[in-house]
């Protein structure tokens, strides 16, 4: 909502400047978030008068004026082609500034010397319609000569741009803005006087109104108008409507956005000698029922739309646009005045079904003020009397049959010191509602306050505690911190999980990223799953932005490798990330399961150093980060099994990660297809269910004594097939070994053309020990022997 | 006798002195006091003595073999210094090499944010409450007094999943869940961090973005203590001198509510570019738990009040750390995230 300075000043008489007014206004609650001053770039323009004109000698279209200028003559060369001797007209002088920081200057134009311009309205940047391109402002003939052109057309106004809160749109009124206004600066508003003459018809015979769907139209007014002048509008008119971004059209047009704009009530004007039987019936559309609107559009209905009729057919879409057959023409005369309450609901879904918004549309949605639509209806009438020379016929037509407003609140006298923690005296908070014109009584140790109807924010006493902290001001309210029993604060066990995840994370040198929760559904087919893969079964957005974003994750990967693929075309090929996040599942009740899962990707390899080799971050890379996890963590019986129905994996190079049976993630080098279809180079990854791993955490920590008595090595180098696990080579040690083995150590992994085919080597270091006694090296040595003999007769590995 | 033995001490001595390395210490060793050795000859003459004259003598040989010992050893000595101090020159490395790669990974500005606010809330012994990022209407609106047809409504446009469920807009939903919980006790202190969607895309506005909610409830909570409570937060945030500014505003689930601005940081309030020449700028939004809210949650506004707050992280880790677009949160370039 724009508000005109000037326009305020009609009715608060406001002694401080548009600045110390936006401060004011945006600290008591309504944000003035800008000023624009129309006319700032406006500097020497003067009223000039056309003394003569001859044509010019080298172009069809410019001529040549002697301007009278009041003190001076001036030759000023022009292409506009309404000009006529006598007219005065706006003169931009040598070195004047017009808005688009243009500057006039003398120039030559085709040989003859021009010492100035003649302005149009749109050079003024008054108003950009095509008839105001078009030629000059003509300015009124008792224009004084050589006055500036911006003290004397009333241009050197404010426009204040208020960001007005849902609460306030009461204050899509210029009137209940001024009154708010009013209340800020402790002053009083003077609300226009809507008296006027009437008669001696009597708009009963002339006229008749029937609601009959009244769920979707409260109230419906209607007052006649006859015998109007159609003409201009005064010029204070237009510019009010020109601060708002409306164009001026003719006095009953302007006239209906005038008081749509002054009192917040949209109005719409019927050309009534075209309403057939001088009859309104509101009523709801029927399916397909057409009405062509004042745009010259073909409009369809149906039943939600609420429409304006006559006896015969539908004239007005309500609260949206009006009709083509009973629009109001150059020779109108006869004006019925129609001001209403539609049901917001009914108008915002007609209006998004149309793709029409206007100032009115916004108004009905918001809600019309049952108790300003007959002032507004009077308004109008009021103005078409005093601006259109009409006569208006007496009376008005109300469908209203409600009860009469009224709207009180209680309010305990303690009540606001107790919220807001001040020390406001009674006379304090009874300031408030003087300077905001709420009336009140007196009631046992309470305030019974009135409420105005346009304020329709108020039904409750906090609603009145908020108002008398506002206008006494925020600042006032002490510093002071709660005071009440003591409260621990902390975290829950699954919150440190997560946040000790996220810095071994770290430690592990891992980068930490936040994805998008929604993805693109053609991921699933970059990721080469079949169409039953239930990482397919997603929670979909119904209006998503694109469709890229359309449906929700139910696995960390996509992210994760839009943010490597990101990186790689930026010439960053080894990357190291993780991302705690959920992931979405479909779960058949209202809401989705949401599970937190851990992604973890690794591009490339290691950057190089001059010290070391390049390591790749491939599956053992990663391994190793699991392992740490699980370590950290305390998470025992994990194991990894092979998986080679993952498709996006490397079917011989990825894993599942298993925890009591059950897979809780997945491990492994990407399918190089997959790589292919991201445009990566190799690229491992790992993905798993925190849920689950936070089940299987075990952090307690019970320290066990060092041991006294020394350790006892042994080397081992066996010989195996390869298709034999590392993992099965260990349990089948551990078991034959016995308790004293307490460390088994994998120091080198050989295959090659020293052994033959099929065959690796595994040389191992065990650590024997005992925690009660020095072992003896018979005891080792059988132990040994054991280890040798059950890796033969179960795997069939041997000595090398 | 004595005269031969102080020559040859004092032969020793000099030979001694200008041995140039261990070996020569070695054979000069072996020469003197080795078994075939020149004091061992002379020792062993000792009978060519007489009687009365031989403990003397014996003691005098001594005395020499004592001092070749020491001058020995003091020469080997300073022999293995030297040879150590030239091993240790020829070691030596050009120590502003690079060192060894240790990789330390970076946590995400989003989290480093969420991370220090909620360390501040712990302190004031608030704990940390989360719930669902798909939510009911019923959460996300109704409960927070924003009925359907709401104008409010409009403030957010919201991804809907179905008719009755939606991606949270905001974290507000889980003060709701929190409240239900924990109704009839108080006092509840609680923070919700968490993700929430609005459909907006833009330098300023992203479509998931995150919240940090804040809520008081107990006998006799008032604006002052709103008030004092985020003072103290923002000092801790954003640095001792701040001051805060309360500006009213509306927010459907706090009455009366209020957005919060913070003395600009950049400029301390004498106005600059980052704060728009106001010296002061916008952080967050709060007010006093609306009543409606408190009922329908079930608690009895006449016994109980409360406040909340609402931290945009971005906002903040924008502000805080000068990031000038959204976007760069959540594309994740490896040259913006290894900054922090």
């Amino acid at each position: 909502m724009i508000v005109s300075y000037k326009w305020l000043q009609r009715y608060v008489d406001i002694k401080v400047s548009p600045e110390e007014l936006a401060k004011k206004v945006t600290m008591a609650g309504i944000e003035v978030e800008g000023i624009h001053y129309p006319a700032q770039d406006i500097h020497n323009v003067k009223v000039g008068q056309i003394k003569t004109i001859r044509p010019h000698e080298n172009s069809d279209k410019l001529q040549i004026c002697l301007m009278d200028m009041g003190d001076e003559l001036l030759q000023v060369v022009t292409g506009a082609p309404n000009i006529a001797v006598g007219q005065k007209v706006p003169v931009a002088l040598e070195n004047a500034t017009l808005p688009g920081d243009f500057r006039v200057e003398k120039t030559v134009l085709r040989g003859v010397e021009s010492f100035g311009m003649l302005c149009s309205m749109a050079e003024l940047a008054i108003d950009d319609s095509a008839e105001a391109k078009a030629g000059l402002w003509v300015l009124p003939e008792d224009a004084p000569l050589g006055a500036d052109i911006v003290a004397y057309m009333d241009l050197d106004d404010a426009y204040l741009e208020l960001g007005l809160t849902p609460n306030r749109s009461d204050c899509l009124s210029v009137l209940n803005f001024a009154k708010e206004v009013a209340a800020v600066l402790h002053i009083e508003c003077n609300e226009p006087d809507l008296s006027y003459m009437e008669g001696p018809e009597k708009i009963e015979k002339l006229a008749k109104i029937t609601v009959e769907d009244t769920d979707l139209c409260k109230r419906y007014t209607a007052r006649l108008v006859k015998n109007i002048k159609i003409g201009p509008s005064p010029w204070w008119m237009q510019q009010c409507l020109r601060s708002a971004g409306m164009r001026p059209i003719n006095n009953i047009v302007d006239i209906g956005n005038f008081v749509l704009l002054e009192m917040g009530v949209p109005l719409h004007t019927f050309d009534y000698d075209t309403l057939t039987g001088h009859e309104i019936i509101v009523r709801r559309g029927e399916k397909d029922e057409k009405i062509i609107t004042l745009d010259n559009q073909e409009r369809f209905c149906d039943e939600e739309t609420l429409l304006i009729c006559d006896a015969e057919k539908a004239v007005c879409v309500a609260g949206i646009m009006g009709g083509l057959n009973t629009e109001v023409e150059p020779t109108t005369t006869n004006i019925l005045i129609e001001a209403a309450r539609f049901d917001p609901v009914c108008i915002r879904h007609t209006s998004r079904r149309l793709g029409l918004r206007s100032e009115a549309s916004l108004r009905f949605e918001k809600g019309i003020d049952l108790f300003t639509i007959d002032k507004a209806s009077r308004r109008c009438a009021q103005l078409l009397v005093e601006l259109g020379g009409g006569t208006a016929v007496e009376g008005v037509l109300d469908s209203y049959a409600g009860p009469a407003y009224e709207n009180k609140v209680i309010m305990r006298k303690t009540l606001p010191n107790e919220l807001l923690g001040t020390s406001y005296t009674e006379q304090e908070v009874k300031d408030v509602f003087d300077w905001l014109h709420f009336s009140y009584v007196e009631k046992e140790g309470c305030l019974e306050v009135e409420i105005p109807s346009f304020r329709q924010d108020i039904t409750r006493p906090v609603d009145l505690v908020e108002e008398i902290a506002r206008l006494q001001g925020y600042d006032k309210i002490p510093i002071t911190l709660p005071i009440g029993a003591t409260t621990e604060g902390k975290r829950t066990e699954k919150q440190i999980f997560f946040d000790d995840l996220r810095k071994l994370c770290v430690s592990c040198g891992l980068h930490e990223v936040v994805n998008y929760s929604f993805i693109n559904p053609t991921e699933w087919d970059k990721l080469l799953l079949p169409s039953e893969s239930a990482y397919r079964n997603t929670v979909k957005i119904s209006n998503p932005l694109t469709e890229e974003q359309s449906i929700m994750r139910t696995t960390l990967l996509p992210g994760l490798l839009k943010n490597a693929s990101y990186n790689q075309s930026r010439r960053i090929t080894n990357l190291k990330l993780a991302e705690i996040g959920a992931v979405f599942l479909p779960s058949g009740k209202e809401l989705p399961d949401e599970k937190m899962h851990l992604g973890v990707l690794a591009m490339g390899e290691e950057e190089q150093n001059w010290l070391t080799n390049k390591a790749a971050y491939d599956y053992f890379y990663l391994k190793g980060i699991l392992e740490k996890i699980a370590k950290s963590f305390g998470i025992e019986n994990w194991q990894v099994v092979v998986a080679d129905d993952i498709p996006f994996l490397h079917p011989g190079k990825s894993a599942k990660i298993m925890i009591n049976g059950q897979m809780i993630g997945f491990i492994g080098e990407l399918h190089p297809n997959v790589l292919k279809n991201y445009g990566v180079v190799r690229t491992s990854c790992m993905e798993i269910d925190l849920e689950a791993a936070f089940m299987a955490c075990n952090r307690k920590i019970t320290c066990q004594p060092l041991p006294k008595y020394p350790a006892i090595h042994r080397d081992i180098a066996l010989m195996a097939d390869i298709a034999v696990p590392v993992a099965t080579i260990e349990e089948v040690i551990r078991k034959a070994a016995g308790d004293s083995l307490v460390k088994i150590g994998l120091f080198d992994v050989y295959q090659g053309s020293q052994l033959p085919n099929g065959k690796r080597s595994l040389a191992y270091n065990l650590t024997f020990q005992a925690m009660d006694r020095t072992l003896k090296d018979s005891e080792v040595n059988e132990a040994f022997d054991r280890v040798v003999e059950q890796l033969q007769e179960e795997l069939g590995v041997q000595l090398r | 006798m004595n005269n031969k033995l102080q020559e040859l001490q004092k032969m020793a001595l000099e030979k001694l002195a200008e041995a140039k390395n261990a070996a020569e210490l070695n054979e000069l060793k072996v020469q003197y006091l080795g078994k075939k050795g020149q004091l061992t000859q002379m020792a062993r003459n000792i009978s060519e003595i007489a009687a009365e004259e031989r403990p003397k003598f014996g003691q005098a040989i001594n005395q020499v073999k004592a001092s070749i010992e020491e001058s020995l050893n003091q020469h080997l000595k300073e022999m293995e210094e030297k040879m150590l101090a030239a091993q240790l020159k020829k070691e030596s490395i050009d120590i502003t090499l690079p060192g060894r790669n240790v990789d330390l990974g970076t946590v995400h500005p989003l989290t480093m944010v969420i991370n220090e606010v909620k360390d501040i809330f712990l302190g004031m012994g608030y704990s940390v409450e989360e719930g669902p990022q798909i939510e009911t209407e019923y959460y996300n609106f109704e409960a927070l007094n924003l009925p359907k047809e709401h104008p409010a409504r409009d403030m957010q446009d919201s991804f809907y999943v179905t008719d009755s469920t939606l991606l949270r807009s905001q974290t507000s939903p889980v003060q709701v869940r929190t409240m239900e919980k924990m109704v009839p006790q108080v006092p509840v202190k609680i923070i919700c961090p968490g993700t929430v969607y609005r459909r907006d895309d833009d330098a300023t506005h992203s479509p998931m973005f995150h919240q940090i909610e804040g809520l008081v409830i107990d006998k006799n909570i008032r604006m002052s203590d709103l008030k004092g409570t985020l003072l103290t937060f923002v000092r801790q945030m954003f640095g001792e001198d701040r001051e805060i500014r309360l500006r009213p505003s509306y927010f459907p689930f706090t009455e009366p509510s209020a957005e919060v601005d913070i003395s600009c940081f950049a400029c301390g309030g004498k106005g600059c570019r980052l704060c728009k020449d106001t010296g002061w700028i916008e952080v967050l939004g709060s007010g006093m738990v609306h009543p409606r809210v408190l009922e329908m949650s079930g608690y009895d506004p006449e016994e109980v009040t409360g406040f909340a707050f609402g931290i945009g992280v971005e906002r903040i880790a924008m502000l805080k750390y000068g990031i000038g677009d959204i976007r760069l949160f959540f594309e994740n370039d490896l040259r913006f995230l290894s900054q922090f």
